[in-house]
Formats: C-alpha cells, structure tokens, sequence
C-alpha cells in the first residue's frame, strides 16, 4: 500500500520542505482553477498594481479548463492541461504568492529556479483522466473571467484529489529521474 | 441517385460526437490491458489502471473520457452517387457538432488564434472530403485534443536522408514531446506526398483501429521497428517512466516529388476517441 500525504492550502514553506518527488499527495480543501488565457490576464493585473481575483498566498493553481457540468453535478469532465504553457506567467505567480500547481507534462528550468526560489511545488495529475479526476472535486464557482467559459477562474473543493509530486523546492525532477531509470539502448 | 436527408446526416453525427467522447473503444482498452502486463513500472501500472478505471467511470456516470473533448474532425467519403436532401452536408456535419457538444455536455474549444475569443460551439468542425464511387457516405468522427496535437510536427527531409531519417525524426519527436501529449501515445506518421498532404496522411492513420494489421506489408516491419525504440525511451504512462510510452505506430506512404521525402507525425493521447458513422 502507497503512503499517502494529505494536504490543505494555504500552504507552508516548512511543510513543503518536507516533500519530495514521487510522493503521494491528497489534497482537500479550496483550490484555484486558471489556463492560458486566465495566466495573461492574471499577470496583467499584477502588472498593473491591481488586486488579483483571490487571494493567492499559499494556494494551488490546477491548470484545467472543464467540461460543463450536468444538472445535479458540480463540474464536468477535469484532468490537467499541459503546464509549459503556463511556464511563461509562474514565476510571476509564485512571486505574488502562489505555492503550488498542478497539471502534467516538464516545466521549464526558469520556472523550476523560482520553485527553488519562492517554495513552490509542482503537482502532477494523470493527464487524461478526467472523469477520475472529478469525481474528487466537490464544488464548482466561477470566480473570475466568466467570459472566458471553460477558461474561466473557478475556486473548487476538493476531497482527497489524488496527485504525484513532480518537482519539489529543491529542483528534484520525478519526470527526468523515471524516464532515465527505464530508458533502454 | 441516393439521396439522404439532411436531418439524418445531423442526427448522427451528433450521437457520434458524444458517443466517442464517453465511451472508450474497446481496442484502446485492450492495449491498455496488455501494456499492464508488459509494464515494469510500478508508477506505470498505477496510471494504466486509472486509466481502465477513468474509462469506467465515463461510460457508467456519463462523465466525458477527457475535458479535453476535442476540435471536431471528419473524414467524409462521399459517394458520387449521394446527395443530400434539405440542406449542404458541411452544414450537416456542423448543425451535429453544435448539437452534440452543447446537449452532451462536451467543452467548447474552438477559439480565434489571436483574440482567443471561443467561438461558443466547438465549429468549425475540421472536414476532409473524399470522392468515392458508389452511393454510400462513410463519416468518421475524431475528437481531437490539443494537448497531443501541440507535440505534432512536420518536416521536408531529404531524399538522402532516407528510411533511417524517417526513423530518426519519428522517434526524435516522441522523446521531445515526453509528458505532454498524454502517454501512452498512438503515434500516426504521414510519409510522402506533398508537405500538408504528409500531415493529413498521419492523422488519417491514427484513424486505423489498434491491433489491425498495416494493410501494406512494406509498412508492416517498419512500424513494429518504430514501436519498438519508441518504447525503449523510457518515457511510460503519463510520462512518469516505464515501458509503454506508445501503444502504437501506423504509419501511410504514398509517393512524393523526385526532389522530396515529406514526413509528419500526429500525435494522439490514449484518450483516442473516434466513430464511424455509415449511411
């Protein structure tokens, strides 16, 4: 049986130091929803000195743009999204507060220096379970740029929403450790 | 003539659009219970079977495979002697798409390249068409994901380079796409042709179901070859390392200019969502 660590945001600097790559994680409470478009605009309210839709200090970003939702159900379909896309807004983030992301696929080697910087981790979920994946999310609100519709900013709840640890604070990196081990000649 | 109406057309492309996007074909399955039992990552194992059971629970909750449901594409052949009564067939296969992804519940993904603005009903759907005797209309359906799409490349590669260059550029694009498009990947190569006809060779071939035999025996070695340094790679299910990285290889060939040796590769995740519609 797998060992899993539960968490809930906010998260702390020191809790996280305790984290590694390859660690399973249960994460339970209030998460943030944002993706490409989302990323421009929040960026550009911090270039601006404006305030962000919610507070991010200490909060997770799932990358994730979900199906509707049926009547009755709080959300639809909700795996991750690739994060390279995102790679270009993070640091900015991380600087205003953010502590954790999730979502699948390397980040770059700038924004794994400001995980290192800021004591940030990256969280990956299995690409393409999205109905596995939401079954953990509890409730749905948008928050911010309705007009963005799948794109929008939604703050979720979650119970027990399963992830793995990609990147920890120290700039380990699960993806480039597993593939090296069962890369054959 | 035969002539088919309009609202049939419609009809079913809209059930196919929701149909493929809640439930998983029964040979993609299959590859993900063999690569179970060829998987010596325990990580691996782990995500092949949240995947069986993300396919469960998509068919049984009717929540859709991915939220990622795809640009709507089609590959049409039409039969010189079909018409279609009531209405344009693009209008047809357009009409069903709007339907099906706003009454199933499907996400929206369809947007403009520089403003971003969606169009707010996943149209236009992408649609090939293909003249074809008889009186019969083949429609297949393919919902296509960004994620796997983004990893696609194509190439001019020249005459000199060769089978061995071909081999190299497929595999290359494998190890650099890694994570991101969703393995274990289908991985569909276009040989041939002209620069776009190489592209639409791969995604036609991705169309072909997994565990059917390449129908050209030239291609048949090349792409059990293919399949094999693929999964020596070390990429595995979800990225996270092991030895399924690709179910598969299909690969179509056609001739191409004395000058050229075109080759594209689309990607497909392991959510590979397709129907066949026949009228």
């Amino acid at each position: 049986m797998i060992n899993k660590i539960h968490l809930t945001p906010p998260l702390e600097r020191e809790k996280l130091e305790t984290l590694t790559i390859g660690d399973n994680i249960l994460i339970s409470g209030v998460i943030y929803t944002a993706r490409d478009t989302a990323h421009k605009r929040l960026v550009e309210f911090l270039d601006k000195g404006k305030p962000l839709p919610f507070d991010i200090s200490g909060q997770i970003i799932y990358y994730v743009g979900p199906t509707p939702a049926r009547p009755g159900r709080p959300i639809g379909s909700a795996g991750p999204t690739t994060s390279c896309r995102m790679d270009a807004y993070a640091p900015r983030l991380m600087e205003a507060g953010m502590r954790g992301m999730i979502g699948k696929g390397p980040r770059s080697p700038e924004v794994i220096d400001s995980m290192k910087k800021w004591g940030c981790v990256y969280f990956g979920a299995t690409g393409g379970a999205g109905a596995l994946l939401s079954l953990p999310i509890k409730k749905a609100e948008i928050i911010a740029f309705e007009d963005l519709g799948p794109e929008a900013v939604r703050r979720l709840e979650v119970k027990d929403f399963p992830v793995v640890i990609l990147n920890d604070v120290r700039g380990n990196d699960l993806y480039k450790d597993n593939v090296e081990k069962y890369k054959r000649k | 003539m035969r002539s088919i109406p309009f609202e049939t057309v419609k009809g079913k492309i809209k059930e196919a659009c929701i149909e493929a996007n809640y439930i998983l074909g029964e040979d993609v399955l299959g590859g993900f219970r063999r690569a179970l039992g060829e998987e010596d990552s325990p990580i691996g194992k782990e995500v092949l079977n949240q995947l069986i059971e993300n396919a469960r629970i998509a068919r049984e909750e009717r929540i859709p495979l991915c939220q990622d449901t795809g640009l709507a594409v089609f590959f049409v052949e039409v039969g010189d002697a079909v018409t279609i009564e009531g209405g344009r067939l693009s209008e047809a296969i357009n009409e069903g798409v709007r339907e099906g992804y706003r009454d199933g519940f499907l996400r929206k993904s369809a947007c403009h390249p520089f403003s971003r603005k969606n169009t707010g009903d996943n149209t236009p759907a992408i649609i090939y068409y293909e003249l074809v005797p008889g009186d019969r209309l083949t429609i297949t359906f393919c919902a296509k994901g960004g994620g796997s799409e983004n990893m696609s490349r194509a190439t001019m590669l020249k005459p000199s380079d060769g089978l061995a260059g071909v081999e190299d550029f497929v595999v290359n694009r494998v190890w650099e796409a890694q994570a991101n498009p969703c393995p274990p990947i289908i991985v569909g190569v276009g040989i041939g042709g002209t620069m776009e006809r190489a592209a639409l060779l791969a995604k036609k071939s991705l169309l072909r179901p997994l565990g059917q035999e390449n129908p050209d025996p030239e291609l048949v070695d090349i792409e059990k070859r293919l399949l094999k340094k693929i999964n020596c790679l070390g990429i595995g299910p979800a990225g996270l390392g092991g030895r399924t990285t690709a179910l598969a290889v299909h690969i179509i060939l056609e001739p191409c200019h004395i000058a050229s040796l075109p080759v594209a590769v689309n990607l497909n995740c392991h959510s590979s969502r397709h129907g066949e519609i026949l009228l």
